[in-house]
């Protein structure tokens, strides 16, 4: 299945794009999806602690994700 | 508190609003409101909550103006560069409004002061940055009850959220560990001075952050409570994420084991930090064996061009084409603005087999303020 990373601040930079599409077996979770980022991304290892939103709701690793699921990574910015 | 008849001149705008009438206005009368940081989200935090007619404003920020703030810390001019934040913002935000009382702590926010300075506020508003402030403050407005009400910005991207407010159910709203339980590596949280910020971005955060502010304290309207706004300034999208509150929290979760103030540089720095000591400079050390060492300069050119130590530039990301420019057999110091591009370069080069490199602690700025004051500064 198909699932749609929107990265934001200094992931952006990492997946340099906004979003990228990942193919994921199906009933994956999000810890497989994190998984996989490291393996497209070794730089995103860095931000493995991340906790990930699936459609606009922050969800625990375990949450099975389906297909076309939209997965924000928002890594915390620090300016003001 | 009743309102002077002035005092009901000088607010009618929003006296006159639907919901929000003399009471309201009452209500930011009697409030107060500590501000962490006179910076970008800073200034016009406060221009508009002293403008709205808060009682009594604190302002803590132990910085100068800088040349490098105006582009877009709009309160400051030109003429007050060097001076101290707090005290000039006090100066002519009190002229705005003489009914408002400030109060300016010109002294750096930390866990031995933190928890006195903002028991004396109904509300915080975070305009702090750096991080391990952030999770200060956070972990003292959840200690004390007060509502927190987040900005932060990167680039080109703003996130605003209302942090522990008190809910119709007497519980409180989620905080930020509930979005960032664990801070990422340093080097993966850049500055406005290592990343960049355009100069707009803060004022709309900060506005944003204002109208909060203002509903917390009058009841009016839903706030941000439970949601994080993302909001990309670029392409002009707003994204709003919904937070749960995490029972594991370690500051507000079902058992706590924050109950005190901790060391937040400690916390932020993480297990990297011991790493670092081991193979890092200081300024005082690089100067005394200069002549012996090949330094590599990783800035961007422009910055370069402003200032250097004579260093070969080779900026972050072209480290891994030019490469070949780098000797492997001799000792290399890496410097940048800081401190934080020369350990990610540093990291590069470790991983294609350098051995012998240090990182300048504290960059060009340490250099610039403890042996070379002539240096420009940006």
């Amino acid at each position: 299945m198909n699932i749609e990373i929107i990265a934001f601040g200094i992931a952006k930079d990492i997946l340099k794009s906004k979003s990228v599409s990942l193919e994921l077996n199906d009933a994956s979770t999000v810890e497989t999806a994190r998984k996989a980022l490291i393996d497209r991304f070794p730089q995103f290892e860095s931000l493995a602690s991340l906790q990930l939103a699936v459609n606009a709701e922050y969800v625990q690793d375990d949450y099975v994700l389906q297909e076309n699921d939209e997965v924000v990574l928002i890594p915390p910015v620090s300016g003001g | 508190m009743t309102l002077s008849r002035e005092e009901l001149v000088r607010y009618n705008r929003q006296i006159i609003l639907p919901n929000f009438g003399v009471a309201g206005q009452e209500k930011l009368k009697k409030a107060s409101i500590l501000i962490i940081g006179a910076g970008g989200l800073g200034a016009p935090n406060l221009q508009y909550l002293t403008a709205a007619g808060i009682g009594r404003i604190g302002v803590i920020d132990f910085d100068e103006v800088s040349l490098s703030n105006l582009q877009r810390q709009v309160l400051f001019t030109t003429e007050e560069v060097g001076e101290n934040k707090a005290a000039t913002a006090i100066k002519k935000l009190q002229k705005l409004n003489p009914d408002t009382k400030f109060e300016g702590y010109e002294t750096p926010i930390d866990s031995s002061n933190a928890l006195d300075i903002i028991a004396a506020y109904d509300l915080v508003v975070d305009g702090s940055d750096n991080l391990p402030t952030r999770y200060l403050v956070n972990d003292a407005c959840v200690l004390l009850s007060k509502p927190l009400i987040y900005g932060a910005i990167f680039r080109f991207e703003g996130q605003v959220s209302v942090f522990n407010q008190l809910l119709e159910d007497g519980s409180r709203g989620p905080n930020y560990r509930d979005i960032f339980p664990t801070p990422p590596p340093p080097a993966m949280v850049p500055s406005c001075s290592e990343g960049g910020v355009f100069g707009v971005l803060p004022g709309i955060i900060g506005a944003m952050q204002a109208n909060e502010a203002i509903k917390v304290i009058t009841g009016m309207g839903d706030t941000l409570s439970g949601k994080l706004l993302l909001f990309d300034s670029l392409d002009f999208t707003s994204r709003y994420l919904n937070i749960r509150s995490n029972p594991e929290n370690p500051v507000s979760g079902s058992s706590p084991t924050i109950t005190v103030l901790i060391d937040y540089e400690a916390f932020c720095a993480g297990p990297a930090l011991q790493e670092e000591v081991t193979e890092s400079i200081t300024v005082r050390d690089f100067n005394q064996k200069r002549s012996e060492v090949f330094l590599l300069d990783v800035r961007e050119d422009y910055e370069y061009e402003i200032s250097n130590l004579g260093g070969i530039n080779i900026p972050l990301g072209a480290i891994e084409q030019r490469m070949n420019e780098i000797p492997k057999d001799r000792q290399v110091v890496v410097h940048c603005k800081s401190g934080a591009r020369s350990k990610q370069a540093i990291e590069k080069l470790k991983k294609a087999g350098y051995t012998q490199l240090l990182n300048l602690e504290g960059g060009i700025v340490a250099w610039q303020q403890q042996i070379d004051n002539s240096l420009a500064v940006y």
